[in-house]
């Protein structure tokens, strides 16, 4: 078999210098809340690690994931070290099409086995198996046929970690998540619509660095990206305190900058690393760009409530059962006042 | 459904409707309920201003009682312009008033609301440690005392533990001051917390009455 290439060899062959290599993984320990003193291990397993294989599993979704990672940045160091995976199967990307590309899959998973990562964007509909298939082959069947030998499964995108937009209520296909189909393989969630680039490819430095998946929370996303929220790292949290909102989108509030709450910003409940990685090599995220977080890393971010509603709106079906309410108590009193003047009469007689 | 999807959802909904239910109910039926009839001669005539006047001069004590009851009168109004603020002056507060009311109004900002906030935790735990050290105010207090001071301040600790995050995380703990807002409300109009509309009502009609026996108001 062809002996495969370090992560190391490969990043020298593309012209990347040692320092910019240590530069990157200084950068990576940095956003993975690691010591300085790891930073020597992370360039070393880095460097001496093989290719990973990679297959890329596409169901319910839109691309935006891939658009968001292949737009990453070129050339940077991540996008490079994102390039020296081996990516064995991949819709959008491949050059194989039909039984090719299949094949391509079958001989990734057969020569990896136990070892390849399996990425996955979008969700998978569980209702009829003709709503999505590849090569005639239904999403739950491929992805239990590429898990199967796989070392860990990592969900890109809202869709695939949590259902996305194609399990927002009606949910029509019956579209789950990766880990609700899962169960027996590590599964890294990093959700967005789309995920940050930096963080897919920290959490793949943190899998080729210590062989293992990192900290995850509640929802199984990586802690040191899902750790805080957007509103605790976010640069406009003074005019939040202070009380300076925009009230919409062109008064003066909003021009110079204060705080988009009133605008239905979710960021105060979004666990995501928008407000410190950014996008686009670190230009700005959607908040320094005006307009509100939409909570797109959480669950159900879609039947949330609405995007342009304050996160302290409450949820009143209607004003009718309030006005229902209402007359109720009107009943109530007046049940209750009739007992009353009864009482009343008959002290009044006995006494 | 996730803790906060259900406090903002179902349970605000329910406590919402108890709260609107039971105020009415109370009010009504004390409304409708039939005047004592008083067969002495009315000294004045008892109207509208009789009890707007009363409403007013009850805000405050009178001269032979100030020196007893200066401590915790200041610390009622510590805790009642407090939580009043906390209430109705925070701009996240008033967004979710304006989400049903449809009308805003302006609010103070976040640092005041929580320095008026502790202030008047502060206020609230010096009244219940007082409730509980005089004798007399002791014997006279009852489950309903302690159990609306507990709805009451509740909400008030959660509100505050939101910016601190005390290790729980912001929705987990938005969850629960919002289910502890829904308790309040629940709570309300059954207990001595029904002073909140009541208390009005029963100055107003006290000083109708005083008026027309001819005390001093």
């Amino acid at each position: 078999m062809k002996r495969t290439p370090t992560v190391g060899e490969v990043l020298r062959a593309k012209g990347v210098s040692r320092r910019g290599f240590l530069k990157y993984c200084a950068t990576t320990a940095s956003i993975l809340a690691l010591p300085p003193s790891m930073i020597p291990r992370i360039a070393e397993a880095i460097e001496n690690a093989r290719r990973p294989s990679v297959i890329w599993l596409s169901f319910q979704e839109c691309t935006g994931c891939t658009e968001s990672l292949t737009r990453s940045a070129s050339p940077t160091v991540e996008g490079l070290i994102f390039d020296t995976i081996s990516l064995d199967y991949h819709h959008t990307l491949q050059a194989a099409a039909g039984d090719q590309a299949e094949a391509a899959r079958h001989a990734a998973m057969v020569e990896n086995d136990g070892g390849y990562l399996v990425l996955v964007d979008g969700s998978i509909p569980t209702g009829n198996p003709g709503f999505s298939t590849i090569a005639g082959i239904s999403n739950v069947d491929m992805l239990k046929e590429t898990v199967a030998g796989a070392a860990a499964v990592v969900a890109i995108g809202s869709c695939a970690a949590f259902g996305g937009i194609p399990g927002a209520n009606p949910n029509p296909t019956g579209a789950v998540s990766v880990m609700d189909l899962v169960t027996d393989k590590p599964v890294i969630n990093v959700p967005g619509c789309p995920p940050i680039p930096t963080v897919m490819t920290a959490v793949l430095a943190h899998f080729l660095t210590f062989g293992a998946i990192p900290d995850l929370d509640k929802h199984g996303r990586p802690m040191t990206f899902f750790g805080t929220t957007i509103h605790d790292r976010c640069y406009r949290r003074p005019f939040y305190e202070q009380g300076k909102f925009a009230n919409t989108f062109d008064d003066e509030g909003a021009k110079a900058g204060w705080c988009l709450y009133k605008l239905g910003c979710k960021g105060p409940t979004t666990y995501n690393a928008c407000a410190t990685a950014k996008w686009n090599s670190g230009t700005s995220f959607p908040i320094e760009a005006g307009h509100p977080c939409l909570g797109c890393s959480e669950p159900n971010f879609w039947d949330a409530g609405g995007f342009y509603e304050p996160l302290s709106t409450g949820n009143f079906d209607s004003g009718e059962k309030l006005a229902g309410a209402a007359v109720a108590g009107v009943a109530l009193g007046a049940v209750a006042a009739a007992a009353g003047r009864r009482r009343q009469a008959k002290f009044t007689k006995e006494g | 459904m996730d803790l906060l999807e259900f406090a903002k959802g179902p349970a605000l909904q329910v406590a919402a409707y108890i709260l609107v239910a039971g105020s009415i109910w109370r009010l009504i039926g004390i409304l409708l309920l039939k005047e004592k009839p008083d067969y002495s001669e009315p000294r004045q005539s008892a109207g509208l201003l009789a009890a707007l006047k009363v409403i007013y001069t009850r805000s405050f004590t009178a001269a032979p009682f100030k020196a007893a009851t200066l401590y915790p009168k200041m610390l009622a109004y510590v805790m009642h312009i407090g939580l009043f603020a906390t209430v109705f002056l925070f701009v996240p507060h008033i967004m979710f008033f304006e989400g049903f009311l449809g009308i805003e109004w302006p609010g103070l900002p976040n640092n005041i609301i929580y320095l008026l906030g502790v202030a008047a935790v502060v206020a609230s735990f010096a009244l219940l440690v007082r409730r509980l050290t005089s004798p007399v105010l002791k014997l006279i207090s009852n489950f309903d005392d302690y159990f609306s001071w507990f709805v009451t301040v509740l909400p008030l600790i959660t509100g505050l533990m939101i910016p601190v995050r005390m290790g729980l995380r912001y929705e987990t703990i938005l969850a629960i001051h919002i289910l502890s807002v829904a308790l309040l409300m629940i709570w309300l109009p059954f207990g001595k917390l029904g002073h909140t509309f009541l208390v009005f009502v029963t100055r107003g009609t006290t000083g109708m009455v005083f008026e027309r026996r001819g005390a001093k108001t």
